[in-house]
């Protein structure tokens, strides 16, 4: 019987009373609870189950439609003053290490892309401390379905709107100004670009609710791998110095989403190879997902 | 002044019980000084010459900001307060024989000196040692020395004026949030947070220095780290000195018209 209730769980829309019927009639016809097992595979693909996820987490934020968009204006203020400080800096200044005004903002563009882009689809990772702690992932593990699923399907944040907006106003302008003659590799490149940081973030973001299984809570410091590659990330890496660019390709690889792809799109570097560098960035997921997989063995319940 | 000088140490001795918080945020300070620091210097490499003040002032500015930044950042606001004009709890606060702004005033000041004394000192100790020009330079004399000091607490408490304005207006528009947003971001801007204000173009410079956000952690950081001297440093001790005074007028007034027509909320 328990088998069967986890099975008629997994089929169904958590957010919906069709369940309850369901459960019902199932739990009144079963006799071999582990061959039915077997034969009613969840019907609803992942991706599918996503986007439904995605479509209630945007219906209920919709629920409160200015405090959606005052939040969607907070973020893109926050971020248009880090731009405010690029654009002051670079009325006084006519170059950072041989980085222009507008090759910085295009550099500085797309890793807000990336970091917004990963903010919205895995924060649910990033409020999993309040889920472990109020001892709702003892529902998320009951369910037959992928637990990362579950938990990137709690929070979908379209208020990063805000942010994304102007990454791509400034990407747009970056584009315009820094005459890059665009060729297909560097089309490509900044498609993989995005998706390798986009990767990176997310898997940021997976370690920092990973460690919320041994901690119980959010470890604050996490925030400088977030937070601050978000907000130092506006200038491309290699100015930081040759040790901040050797912590940023083979500790926390951000350079390899970040400034090698960048001297390739600005013609400092040419060979081809820098065009799959951001892919590299993806395997950083791996490790991610050892240390969620080892988390989630470790999980004991707590709450009520 | 006894009542609120025990509202004050009532919100300070709960604002050490945070130590775990501390710690985590000493962290991620040594981090964004670090970062910040090193960026600064990126630009220093190329134009020393563009530099508006020299680049061991900007790595002592940049810690001392660290160090103090709970005194100073505009996102450290109490929610309590937000909360209790919001579900009607102020009716509570109403009856009680004491100003509600000096109550306010004395726990936002209590407030970011709690959080503040548990972060700086690690931070400032650790920052001497480090070799200048990137580490925290002594200041430049024992008058620079006393004025920062000063500064500092007529800083702080030009921090705890304007906030306190924010919580007044709250009573005209229940919810905190769009306030809220436009207040934090435009005082991280123009208090010289996002870049100290000798970055910005002389004449905005200028400007901006008149306005009273300069005077919250502009006058302090810039005293200490010796980028402000001899006349011009008196010069904006003293208007920091005026925009308290207004600032705690206005919101003594503001709080006054607020308090005769506040509608408390909830039931």
């Amino acid at each position: 019987m328990k088998h069967d209730q986890k099975q008629v769980f997994s089929t169904s829309n958590p957010h919906q009373a069709a369940p309850l019927s369901a459960l019902a009639a199932s739990g009144a016809s079963t006799h071999k609870p582990v061959h039915r097992m077997q034969s009613s595979r969840p019907t609803v693909s992942p991706l599918k189950l996503y986007l439904h996820y995605i479509s209630i987490n945007i219906r209920s934020a919709m629920e409160y439609k200015t405090s959606f968009f005052l939040t969607a204006l907070g973020q893109f203020l926050v971020s248009f003053n880090v731009f405010l400080g690029i654009f002051f800096m670079f009325q006084r200044f006519t170059n950072v290490q041989g980085f222009t005004y507008s090759e910085v903002l295009l550099c500085f563009s797309i890793i807000l892309l990336e970091f917004s882009l990963a903010e919205m689809i895995a924060r649910g990772f990033d409020m999993f401390s309040s889920m472990v702690r109020k001892g709702e992932f003892d529902r998320v593990l009951l369910r037959p379905r992928s637990s990362i699923l579950q938990v990137l399907g709690s929070k979908f944040e379209l208020t990063r709107i805000g942010r994304m907006i102007q990454a791509l106003g400034m990407f747009v302008y970056g584009i315009a100004n820094s005459h890059i003659a665009w060729t297909f590799p560097k089309i490509v490149t900044v498609i993989f670009m995005l998706i390798g940081g986009t990767c990176l973030f997310s898997g940021i973001f997976l370690i920092y609710a990973a460690l919320c299984f041994f901690t119980l809570d959010g470890l604050e410091f996490m925030n400088v791998l977030t937070d601050g590659a978000r907000e130092y990330g506006k200038y491309p890496l290699g100015i930081y110095g040759k040790r901040m660019l050797q912590f940023t390709t083979f500790v926390v690889p951000y350079a390899l989403v970040q400034y090698y792809p960048l001297l390739y799109l600005l013609d400092k570097r040419t060979e081809l190879y820098f065009v799959f560098v951001p892919l590299l960035a993806v395997l950083f997921l791996l490790p991610c997902y050892a240390l969620w997989r080892m988390g989630v063995r470790h999980y004991k319940s707590s709450g009520s | 002044m006894k009542k609120y000088l025990s509202f004050f140490r009532l919100r300070f001795s709960m604002g050490l019980q945070y130590r775990a918080a501390a710690l985590a945020g000493i962290v991620t300070q040594f981090a964004w000084g670090l970062m910040e620091i090193l960026a600064y210097r990126a630009f220093y490499a190329g134009e020393p010459e563009s530099f508006p003040m020299t680049f061991a002032a900007t790595a002592s500015y940049i810690w001392m900001q660290q160090a103090f930044l709970a005194f100073f950042a505009p996102w450290i606001l109490e929610n309590e307060i937000f909360e209790s004009i919001k579900d009607g709890s102020i009716a509570y606060e109403l009856c009680r024989p004491v100003c509600i702004y000096d109550m306010w005033f004395s726990r936002g000041v209590a407030n970011r000196l709690s959080r503040a004394v548990l972060r700086c000192f690690p931070i400032l100790i650790v920052t001497a040692c480090v070799p200048a020009p990137y580490g925290l330079c002594p200041p430049a004399s024992l008058m620079h020395f006393v004025l920062f000091v000063w500064t500092l607490v007529v800083g702080l408490l030009v921090t705890a004026a304007f906030c306190m304005l924010l919580y007044g207006l709250c009573f005209y528009t229940m919810s905190p949030m769009g306030l809220r947003i436009m207040f934090t971001s435009g005082v991280e801007l123009l208090a010289g947070a996002v870049i100290p204000l000798p970055f910005f173009p002389t004449a905005i410079q200028k400007f901006l220095e008149l306005l009273p956000f300069a005077a919250m952690q502009n006058v302090p950081l810039r005293i200490y780290s010796g980028s402000l001297t001899g006349d011009d440093m008196l010069k904006a001790a003293i208007l920091q000195l005026f925009w308290l005074v207004v600032l705690v007028a206005a919101g003594k007034m503001l709080f006054a018209a607020a308090e005769q027509k506040v509608t408390v909320q909830g039931g």
